[in-house]
């Protein structure tokens, strides 16, 4: 059930996620999940993790989704569609219920990288046909921009904030999209509202697939990134070319780079117009910049040595 | 026609459930629970129920996916003990704040830290105000009969709302007792089909589980919650009538063993209450009044009706297998809240006992009794909270 990649036929298709939720204008949240229930033909019933995009989108009578959505609690959006999904085989088996479903959990990176990494990996682990999302924007941005496991080296937060003695966060992020793959699913991706075709082709694949799939979508947040409002979609577009949020997937084992830049530039770029960067732009702190870097380029060539090249 | 059986409370109550074939259940493992849920595990691998497993990795994901499959609109159950419970916490307010009848055997056993596996009320306790309806079981024959009548119960039209069935660990959930099972048909008529409402997987109408709900409203939905609770009692009553005309088997909100004419009583949980009923007997045979009276609904606690069945007694020890540190017992904060509203009301005392396992003997019973005794006398209770067979 392919939906043609064009603007003009995607513009004609009912939208599963409408406007009227309250997110931060410009938050790159929205852009990702729309895109995301755009790229499916099939019935979809959504699990959405406790965080923005969810204190947003489901206010008492007033709700966004236009499909099927529950939210239960803040680390067990994969735990709480398992549940959904046995249902619907039970129920299926028995001969209840007889139409095509298939099943979308949205969570934050706090959600997943931490508090619900257990619920995921279990879930994973377990093989339910469902698709986990997590909109990555690099920290528990609903309470305030505190730190996530995700949240990038040298990144000024509110729990870790760049004081005159410690510059911000101290550690790599975690490589979520890598531990995902080491669970063998069969379907792992990294993808960017940026390059929303890129996106959307592969939550149209993940569909495809029998069982647990993963993608990580960048998703920029102004007001935790202090970036300007109109911001989010150059930015992931510039975590892309600097190959800071390279754009791959991982199908049955086998790594292929979706999208390679045209021109690796360096990750500075993309930290410059983020203010919780600043403190990196001193001449003290020349060191932890130059780390970042390092960082992100030992990543790209391990991508690079892992990946068939089309 | 019944079949009379010697099992476990475990297996009792794996029965039930196998009898009633439920559409999902969440399966993860603590003693004394565990046997229940492998023996439950049997009957799917053996093809003798259409039931679904999800063998979560936490009871906090199981709870969570139990959520889930029943807001997706069927049965579902499972089971836990203690310090899965305690994991469960945030997610149990979940269940009964969307309104979902899940049903729990709760197989009794303390809690840590200092880590014990027996048992006692700490768990179910723990959790009594996370919205659930407990019901509690002296043997194996009660545990299974309340794990069949909760789904009627659960399921109400009215009520919807999750259920846990407790039953001591260890002293029912590994002893072999003599039990009569229902025919499979007779349970599965007597459960009816499940009936849904407003489910996830009506893909016509899309529903939104568990919105946000700020200050103008939050007041409201619980002040809803506890309404719907006070409706519960009735329908317990009622699925314990049906209960009866199928199986012989009386059951109501609570059981009243020799009160009517009672000086002196004892207020008591589960298991322990059989212990309890023979020393009364042996008080009764000594010329002093002795009664009993044993709470099987817990949540919702019915306060009036059981202010009116102690109100003649003289002295009433209320017995609890759980503590509230720095507090009384929570058993007896219930039963004291139940007779503050009397004007002539019994002498109250509170005995915590057999905590973590702790044996609770006979002669634990005789000895408050005879306290009682001498209070009713006396009209002066000493020692308003004490623990029964400690060391010193
Ligand atoms: C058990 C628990 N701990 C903490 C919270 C408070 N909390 C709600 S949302 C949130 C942060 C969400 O961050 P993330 O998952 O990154 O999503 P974002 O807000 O950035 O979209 C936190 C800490 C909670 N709801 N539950
Ligand atoms: S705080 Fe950030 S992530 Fe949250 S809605 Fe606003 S822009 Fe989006």
């Amino acid at each position: 059930m392919a939906t043609p990649l064009t603007l003009k036929e995607l513009s004609k298709k009912e939208d599963r996620f409408t406007h009227g939720h309250r997110m931060c204008s410009g938050c790159g949240a929205p852009v990702v999940v729309k895109i995301a229930m755009m790229a499916t033909e099939y019935p979809v019933i959504v699990s959405n993790a406790t965080g923005c995009l969810e204190v947003s989108s489901c206010i008492s009578e007033f709700t966004a989704w236009n499909v099927p959505w529950i939210h239960t609690a803040f680390e067990n959006a994969a735990a709480t569609l398992s549940g959904v999904e046995t249902m619907y085989r039970s129920l299926k088996k028995q001969g209840k219920f007889d139409q095509e479903v298939k099943f979308i959990a949205f969570g934050g990176d706090g959600g997943t990288y931490d508090i619900g990494f257990q619920s995921l990996s279990g879930a994973m682990e377990r093989g339910h046909d469902m698709i986990y999302i997590c909109y990555d924007n690099g920290a528990y941005m609903n309470t305030g921009i505190q730190r996530s496991s995700a949240t990038p080296l040298g990144a000024d937060t509110t729990t870790c904030p760049a004081g005159s003695v410690i510059p911000g966060k101290l550690r790599n992020r975690k490589n979520l999209t890598k531990i995902m793959a080491a669970h063998d699913i069969p379907y792992v991706a990294q993808a960017s509202p940026s390059h929303w075709q890129d996106l959307f082709k592969k939550v149209q694949k993940a569909h495809e697939i029998k069982g647990p799939k993963f993608i990580n979508v960048i998703a920029p947040c102004n007001r935790g990134w202090r970036s300007k409002t109109n911001d989010a979609i150059q930015l992931s577009r510039l975590a892309v070319n600097t190959c800071y949020w390279p754009l791959y997937e991982i199908e049955d084992g086998v790594t292929r780079i979706t999208v390679t830049p045209k021109e690796k530039i360096p990750v500075a770029e993309f930290m410059k117009p983020q203010g919780r960067f600043k403190h990196l732009f001193t001449p003290e702190n020349e060191g932890l910049l130059q780390r970042v870097q390092e960082e992100v380029d030992k990543e790209w060539a391990k991508l690079l040595k892992e990946a068939k090249t089309d | 026609m019944a079949k009379v059986v010697a099992v476990t409370g475990n297996e009792a109550c794996a029965n039930a459930l196998r009898q009633v074939n439920p559409d999902v259940c969440g399966i993860y493992p603590i003693t004394p629970q565990t046997d229940m849920m492998q023996r439950f595990a049997s009957f799917i691998a053996d093809g003798k129920v259409d039931t679904e497993s999800i063998l979560v990795e936490s009871e906090h994901s199981s709870m969570s996916a139990c959520i889930g499959a029943a807001a997706a609109g069927g049965r579902v159950i499972t089971a836990t003990s203690s310090q899965g419970l305690a994991l469960m916490w945030e997610m149990l307010h979940i269940a009964s704040g969307d309104r979902l009848p899940i049903v729990m055997p709760v197989v009794n056993r303390a809690l840590s830290a200092p880590l014990n596996i027996h048992g006692d009320h700490s768990d179910a306790m723990g959790a009594r105000d996370t919205g659930w309806i407990q019901l509690w079981s002296e043997n194996g024959q009660e545990a299974y009969d309340n794990t069949i009548q909760a789904f009627r119960i659960a399921e109400h039209m009215d009520i919807r709302l999750p259920i846990m069935v407790c039953l001591d660990g260890f002293i029912i959930s590994h002893s072999i007792e003599r039990l009569e099972y229902l025919e499979d048909k007779q349970v599965k008529d007597f459960v009816g089909p499940f009936r849904n409402f407003l489910p996830l997987l009506d893909l016509a109408k899309p529903k939104s589980y568990g919105p946000l709900i700020l200050t103008d409203l939050y007041h409201e939905y619980k002040r809803a919650q506890h309404e719907i609770m006070t409706k519960v009692k009735d329908v317990v009553l009622d699925v314990a009538k049906d209960f009866e005309k199928m199986s012989g088997r009386k059951y109501g909100i609570f059981e009243s063993y020799r009160l009517e004419d009672a000086d002196v009583a004892i207020v008591i949980l589960n298991s322990a209450a059989g212990t309890t009923k023979d020393v009364i007997d042996q008080f009764r045979e000594k010329g002093i009044k002795a009664g009993l009276l044993k709470p099987r609904l817990f949540r919702p606690f019915p306060f009036a009706e059981i202010a009116d069945a102690l109100k003649n007694a003289k002295a009433v020890c209320v017995m609890d297998r759980a503590d509230s540190y720095g507090s009384y017992g929570p058993l007896f904060m219930e039963v004291a809240s139940a007779l503050y509203p009397l004007e002539k009301k019994p002498l109250l005392m509170n005995k915590i006992y057999g905590l973590g396992g702790r044996d609770y003997l006979p002669s634990h019973a005789a000895q408050v009794l005879t306290e009682l005794n001498e209070i009713a006398k006396s009209g002066k209770v000493n020692v308003l909270k004490e623990y029964i067979g400690v060391r010193e």
